[in-house]
């Protein structure tokens, strides 16, 4: 059984009780959705949009945006970046594609699964911010690392990669089972930093060789992995996307994130229009809002932040991963097969 | 006076000719510049009236040629009536014009004109009795005072000193007097005879009344 | 349609002409170039999109290696990367053997392969809907023992050239408008300074007075020179005809002239010879008829010498003083038949006229007074400068002017009512006050001083 996404009929929590019901019960579904909410509108609209972002992060943007546009309402799925690429991949009834994997987006848009979408303020982006008419960014987050209090007690902070691979062959005893990273075979995000990472520095496959030593734990996801580190079971956590860990520091004092001076890997996350989105003219709309989001002048109140923050000085080394071709260089099987190898090879010991 | 009338219609010519003998005139006709080239080498002239239309050339050109010769006044008789020709003619070095046809009342005006600007010339001045008339210059020298006569009374006095004796009747003398397009009446003789009269007293010659006829002149 | 626009351009001006003609090639020549350039454009573009499809496609063939008998690849990232320098283009690509695709989009297949490996084939091919350029190089490569033909395509939309080509038309395009109007500005003054000897001529002609018939003598390019001769030729001809014309009327008043003159003096003879009164009073109106037919043609000639010269009215300096001078000089034997004396007082008067013009005004004036005065009178010439104008005033002692008004009296044939007996004609008049209105100036009429006689005043503004 396929999974076709009601749009527009299922209203109201008990229609969100079925529908995760449905989902969880669908044994051959052809993508996994982790989370899903509607936000019903006043007019008879209805958006479907798949996303990789978690609802607690999406959230405060969709209220603020039907507050403007009450009549436009929101069906919100989220779903892993692979799952999301998979679905549009497969044909799946969206309005509007937002992932953090620009690897995938650019291959959705590569492959002419996006609709071409023109406005006053996709106009305003920056040139590295948009490919073409069909793929924009609206974010513009740093990987970073994460560090637990408790767990640096004592410890001066490495301010480069070289100064904490030192650290970490000097206190393997401090960092034995308690360095975190993603496990870059399920996680588009981590396999993407991963690759960029690998591209940039050699630095990456020596502190990848030494994660493996030290036993490194591989997570599927930011958020469990700042879990970890909040409750000391990990001291490090590195390459967690930066924009989660920030909220979570922000009232959390057990967690401290690492600023490595020499690069910083930025990653943009970015919205499309899949082509056979239904209700174009709503998700326009909503995509226009959503880039003058990422086009505000401050991080403000959204967790989110905005494109400027690649123009931070810390982002300068490389600038953002860049929107083009190369970026398919990595998804090629035979590529992806090799990588995957000789980093399973360095991480899994 | 000695005329030298250069003109190549016969007709005309004659009747000039005619007309100024009856004033007592002399005068020479040439029908072309050749004649008339002729006539200057062999005679002296007072005056010279020149056609400019003639068989052999243009009177004008002819001007320049005559006047290096010997110095002739010419009045030109032209055809031509227009203010450039006019221009041209005296440009040319003539003394006068005239446009044909013309008055001899007006011809002779003309010459009188001409000739006194010249300077007239004595051989042309008439004795009348102790007085000498001077046609050219108008005057009448009696006693060594020179009178300057009207020209109506220098006319009159022409006609009668050239033609002592011979009777004139009012009539042929106001013919001879006054342009024909004037409208005079023979009172106007009276007039003048009796200027006339005034002027040559105690000069020796006088103009008689022939009563029934008309004057003439008679020594005292 | 263009027919009516080439014969109003036939009419029209030559200079109109040229600069449409020189337009017209311009803009040929700028549309032309336009495309040239745009061609060579896409030409140059697509030339360089090929080089980097090559380029791609060959570096991931060098990629290939065989390892422990199998096929291996790793994608060098500049393969890819170099794609994305000419312009956003989606792009394409399958690694493969003649049996199985290795990596890439399984249903890229190019139709034909290069002749040999390490030769790069390019085509332009339909895929997804989508018109791509491709390049395809093979390599041969172990796989087990026996060595395989791998063949790598590379492909790319082409809306990246596209752009390049676009904005370089667009380029070029403005450049041809802007070379257009350059060529347009600079044919329009190339067929101003082209023309402008033509112009010369026309005005050195135009400046010319009205009897003025001598050949232009100027220098002329070339082309003009064959205008010039037969413009030269034309008044040549023009004023030979004019000289014969003359010729002609000089010819016809001696033919009438003479014969009248003859009959006059002949009348004048035989009212010589005949006694009788009546015979006297009927020569006297032959030679009056004679006199008023021969002034009358005298006027109607002046009048039509001083209409012309009136209509194209060339100027000279001159001093009215002279011509008075000259014109008493030549009316005072006239005056003298009647023992009127003629008083001339006159100041210097410098001034700009045709001095034949204003001589024959006089004349006509002063003939006229001569011709009403009675005998023994006395008539006035007076020059004096009244404000800003000379009134040149010609007062007898005649009998004035009647009631007539000098609209009347000079009105053309029209006689003083009061002088029906003295041969003479309001022609006169009309011929001074015509060649007068010529030089802005005007004719008065007043009665004489202490209401004896009359004055006709000249009336010029002085310089």
């Amino acid at each position: 059984m396929r999974f076709a996404h009601p749009v527009g009929t299922v209203t109201g929590l008990a229609g969100v009780f079925l529908l995760a019901l449905l989902v969880w019960a669908a044994p051959a579904r052809a993508f996994e959705i982790e989370d899903h909410k509607a936000y019903p509108g006043t007019g008879g609209i209805m958006i479907a949009i798949i996303s990789t972002a978690d609802l607690a992060v999406f959230e405060p943007f969709i209220l603020r945006f039907q507050s403007v546009h009450p009549e436009i309402g929101i069906d919100y799925s989220v779903a892993s970046s692979a799952e999301t690429h998979r679905a549009i991949v497969e044909g799946a009834a969206f309005d509007v594609v937002i992932s953090s994997a620009m690897d995938l987006q650019f291959q959705l848009v590569n492959d002419g699964l996006a609709r071409p979408f023109r406005s006053e303020v996709t106009g305003a982006l920056p040139d590295w911010a948009r490919w073409r008419d069909l793929l924009f960014a609206f974010t513009a987050e740093p990987a970073v690392a994460v560090i637990s209090r408790a767990r640096f007690e004592g410890m001066e902070r490495p301010r480069t990669r070289q100064e904490l691979i030192a650290l970490l062959r000097a206190r393997p005893e401090a960092f034995q089972d308690a360095v975190g990273t993603y496990d870059v075979r399920v996680s588009g995000l981590g396999y993407l930093f991963a690759t960029q990472e690998a591209r940039n520095s050699d630095t990456y496959w020596r502190l990848s060789e030494l994660m493996g030593r030290l036993g490194v734990e591989l997570y599927c996801c930011s958020a469990q992995m700042i879990d970890d580190v909040a409750s000391g079971r990990l001291a490090l956590a590195y390459n967690v996307l930066g924009s989660y860990a920030a909220e979570r520091i922000a009232h959390d004092d057990r967690l401290e994130i690492l600023t490595l001076e020499d690069y910083a890997t930025v990653m943009l996350r970015s919205v499309l229009i899949p082509a056979q989105a239904r209700e174009v003219a709503a998700a326009e709309i909503f995509v226009d809002a959503l880039l003058r989001e990422g086009l505000r002048d401050s991080p403000g109140s959204w967790g989110l932040p905005p494109l400027r923050e690649a123009d931070e000085p810390e982002a300068t080394a490389y600038g953002p991963i860049r929107l083009g071709p190369a970026l398919l260089v990595y998804l090629d099987r035979l590529n992806r097969e090799a990588f995957i190898a000789e980093w399973a090879d360095a991480m899994v010991q | 006076m000695r005329f030298l009338l250069v003109e190549d219609n016969r007709e005309l010519a004659e009747a000039v000719v005619a007309r100024l003998s009856l004033d007592g005139h002399a005068v020479d006709h040439a029908a072309t510049l050749g004649e008339a080239r002729d006539w200057l080498s062999v005679a002296e002239y007072d005056l010279m009236l020149l056609d400019v239309m003639l068989p052999d050339g243009d009177g004008r050109h002819f001007l320049s040629e005559s006047r290096m010769r010997q110095n002739v006044p010419v009045i030109v008789l032209t055809a031509r009536a227009q203010v450039s020709d006019r221009v041209d003619t005296l440009d040319l070095g003539a003394d006068d014009y005239l446009t044909k046809p013309f008055d001899f009342t007006e011809l002779e005006a003309r010459c009188r004109a001409v000739l006194r600007r010249r300077g007239g010339l004595a051989r042309n001045d008439i004795p009348l009795g102790r007085a000498v008339f001077a046609p050219a210059a108008g005057t009448l020298t009696l006693d060594g005072e020179v009178h300057p006569l009207r020209n109506r009374e220098i006319r009159l006095l022409e006609v009668f000193a050239r033609n002592p004796e011979q009777i004139f009747s009012k009539s042929q003398l106001l013919d001879r007097l006054f342009s024909q397009a004037a409208d005079v009446s023979e009172n106007a003789i009276e007039v003048y005879v009796g200027r006339l009269r005034r002027r040559l007293s105690g000069a020796g010659v006088q103009i008689e009344t022939v009563r029934g006829m008309g004057y003439r002149m008679t020594a005292e | 349609m263009i027919r009516e626009v080439l014969s109003g351009l036939r009419r029209g001006s030559i200079g109109g002409r040229l600069t449409v003609l020189l337009a017209t090639i311009a803009a040929l020549l700028s549309l032309l170039s336009w495309g040239m350039v745009t061609s060579f454009a896409r030409e140059a573009a697509g030339r360089t999109q090929d080089n980097v499809l090559a380029a791609s496609a060959t570096s991931i063939a060098e990629a290939l290696r065989s390892e422990q008998g199998e096929i291996r690849l790793e994608l060098p990232y500049s393969a890819f990367a170099m794609l994305g320098a000419i312009g956003e283009d989606r792009v394409f690509y399958r690694v493969a053997t003649e049996s199985e695709t290795l990596t890439g989009y399984d249903d890229l297949v190019v139709p034909e392969l290069p002749a040999a490996p390490g030769v790069v084939a390019t085509d332009t091919l339909t895929y997804r809907g989508l018109t791509l350029r491709s390049a395809t190089v093979t390599r041969r490569v172990l796989s087990g023992q026996t060595p395989v033909l791998v063949s790598v395509t590379v492909a790319q939309t082409r809306s990246g050239i596209d752009a390049i080509t676009a904005g370089l038309s667009r380029t070029a395009a403005l450049l041809s408008v802007a070379f257009f109007l350059l060529a347009v500005a600079l044919g329009a003054f190339a067929a101003h300074s082209s023309l402008k000897p033509l112009n010369e001529i026309a005005q050195a002609v135009g400046r010319r007075g009205p009897a003025d018939l001598r050949p232009v003598r100027r220098d002329a390019p070339r082309e003009l020179e064959p205008l010039l001769t037969a413009l030269n030729r034309l008044m040549e001809r023009l004023g030979q005809s004019i000289r014969r014309s003359e010729e002609f009327i000089a010819e016809a008043a001696h033919r009438v002239r003479t014969p009248l003159a003859t009959v006059r003096a002949q009348a004048e003879i035989a009212l010589h010879s005949v006694e009788e009164e009546s015979q006297k009073q009927t020569l006297r109106r032959v030679i009056r008829a004679v006199d008023e037919s021969s002034r009358s043609a005298g006027q109607l000639l002046d009048h039509a010498t001083v209409s012309f010269r009136a209509d194209a009215l060339s100027t000279q300096e001159l001093d009215l003083a002279e011509i008075a001078g000259r014109v008493v000089m030549g009316l005072s034997p006239t005056a003298e038949m009647k023992d009127i004396e003629l008083r001339l007082s006159a100041i210097p008067a410098p001034m700009r006229g045709d001095p034949l013009l204003l001589e024959n005004a006089l004349r006509n004036v002063l003939d006229n007074a001569v011709k009403y005065s009675p005998a023994e009178s006395a008539i006035d010439v007076t020059l004096v400068e009244d404000g800003r104008n000379y009134r040149l005033s010609v007062c007898d002692e005649g009998r004035g002017f009647g009631n007539d008004t000098l609209a009347e009296l000079t009105e053309r044939f029209r006689r003083g009512s009061n002088v029906s007996n003295i041969i003479g004609s309001g022609l006169g008049l009309t011929i001074a006050e015509e060649a007068l209105n010529a030089h802005g100036g005007r004719l008065e009429l007043s009665p004489g001083k202490g209401g004896k006689g009359a004055c006709v005043s000249l009336i010029l503004s002085a310089p």
